[in-house]
């Protein structure tokens, strides 16, 4: 197991009742979708909130940053980089920049 | 002595606004679910406690709320909403074939008796159904696949089911309204559904009087007569008194027969309210005086109710779920602008006081009336 730092946008953070960061631990390979798989086991109310049911298409106003990089378009099965998984960087759940 | 809750949904939360039966002082609580917009907020006629909200973003979609404090707390409930079975094609804006996509809950419709039982009209336009307090919810998948859906066309503010109309009676008998598919009704508690538009006329169809593709923006129906619908159409007023085999124009002396909410008196089922707008492309009063209008002949003959609501340089709109009205022995009726602005009467629209004056754009207005 692998203990992955998670940082939500404000929104998440609010609907799952938390603060700050998350730790959220994932059994091997770390990935993208790993990750989420269970952030959404441990924090339910997430489920279709990040990335649609069924498809698990990522939702078109969210970004997965991470190490100073945009993960969105690469596969979420991609092993998650080296500094994520050792703890010095968080893997980042963005909503775009938007006003209204 | 009763209470009054009033529901509030708006553009940036929802907020729950009470007050004792005088209804003459107010008290404002919200923000819930802050930064999301909040299509609907509602509560179970079987429980008044027992509310449930729609909230949504661009940005992270659907999520279903209920409280069984009467707002005072809530959780987040189960928010899948997928289709049953192969998902075909409706029509685009340009008139090219579009697959159906779930975006938002745009209505909740509480049973009359089962507070766990609730419909959910949706964005692609369908009708979702939960018995287990909104955990789980299952699409009534006949309304969908109904042999017209093909040809259904979005309106502007997308293609919603936004009214659902359950006859307390007979709970098998319903009717939905869809921008800008049209009217339908179901007798086997929404199995099976038949178009119920014979008498409408809609001037931008290329054939005026087609079964389907009227822009219905709202319908109501008091309990008592639950044959009787009244219908706020994209233009005209209209009432069918056969269960929408056919519809009949009522829209008499109105200054405009544009609009989007209807409500019924609740102790005058021939008592129906509306809130004219200039047109099509002039979504604000005409003149710029805020003016309900009533009519006590069940249309046709209209009066403007004016006292207490702002008569120059009014430029706000009602939404189509933005009007209600309670039970108490003096039918209160409420409504909630686009400017932010509550207005309440507790005298049936002789009289009205704003009871919340700067929230966000308001979405939807429910009342609850908690003897």
């Amino acid at each position: 197991m692998t203990t992955v730092r998670v940082a939500l946008s404000a929104h998440l953070r609010t609907l799952a009742s938390v603060d700050g960061e998350l730790r959220i631990s994932v059994a091997d390979p770390p990935t993208v979708a790993t990750v989420l798989d269970a952030l959404e086991s441990r924090y339910p109310m997430l489920r279709g909130t990040i990335r649609d049911y069924g498809t698990h298409r990522r939702r078109a106003f969210i970004r997965y940053f991470a190490c100073g990089r945009d993960l969105s378009h690469d596969s979420p099965d991609v092993r998650l980089p080296d500094a994520v998984l050792s703890g010095a960087d968080a893997l980042r759940v963005v909503g775009a920049i938007a006003g209204g | 002595m009763a209470r009054v809750r009033v529901l509030v949904g708006t553009q940036k939360g929802a907020f729950v606004i009470t007050s004792d039966g005088a209804r003459r002082d107010w008290k404002i609580e919200g923000p819930h679910f802050g930064g999301w917009e909040v299509m609907h907020v509602q509560g179970s006629p079987a429980d008044p406690e027992r509310l449930y909200a729609s909230q949504w973003t661009d940005w992270h979609g659907q999520v279903l709320q209920r409280s069984d404090d009467g707002g005072a707390s809530w959780e987040p409930v189960g928010n899948e909403f997928t289709y049953e079975g192969v998902t075909g094609t409706h029509q685009w804006y340009d008139g090219t074939p579009h697959p159906w996509e779930f975006k938002r809950v745009w209505h909740l419709e509480p049973s009359p008796t089962d507070p766990d039982t609730i419909f959910a009209g949706v964005e692609d336009a369908a009708l979702f159904r939960s018995t287990d307090g909104g955990l789980t919810w299952t699409e009534l998948a006949g309304l969908r696949t109904h042999s017209t859906g093909q040809d259904w066309t979005p309106g502007a503010g997308g293609m919603c089911l936004h009214t659902v109309l359950i006859d307390p009676a007979n709970d098998e008998r319903m009717y939905v309204a869809i921008s800008a598919a049209g009217a339908f009704r179901s007798d086997d508690g929404g199995a099976s559904w038949n178009v119920a538009t014979r008498g409408l006329s809609s001037t931008f169809l290329p054939e005026p009087e087609a079964p389907i593709g009227h822009c219905v923006h709202k319908l109501a129906m008091h309990p008592d007569r639950p044959d009787t619908v009244f219908m706020q159409k994209h233009w005209d007023v209209c009432r069918t008194d056969d269960a929408g085999e056919s519809w009949t124009e009522v829209s008499g002396n109105l200054p405009s027969d544009f609009g989007f909410p209807i409500a019924v008196h609740t102790h005058e089922p021939d008592t129906i309210f509306v809130v004219p707008i200039l047109s099509d492309s002039e979504h604000y009063p005409p003149e710029g005086k805020l003016r309900v209008y009533r009519s006590r002949s069940g249309g046709n003959e209209w009066e403007a109710l004016t006292k207490g609501l702002p008569q120059q340089d009014c430029y706000v709109n009602v939404l189509r779920d933005a009007m209600a009205v309670d039970s108490l022995d003096s039918c209160g009726i409420y409504f909630g602008t686009t400017g932010g602005q509550i207005y309440a009467s507790a005298d049936a629209g002789d009289t009205w006081t704003a009871i919340a004056e700067h929230l966000p754009r308001v979405s939807s207005v429910e009342v609850q009336t908690i003897l």
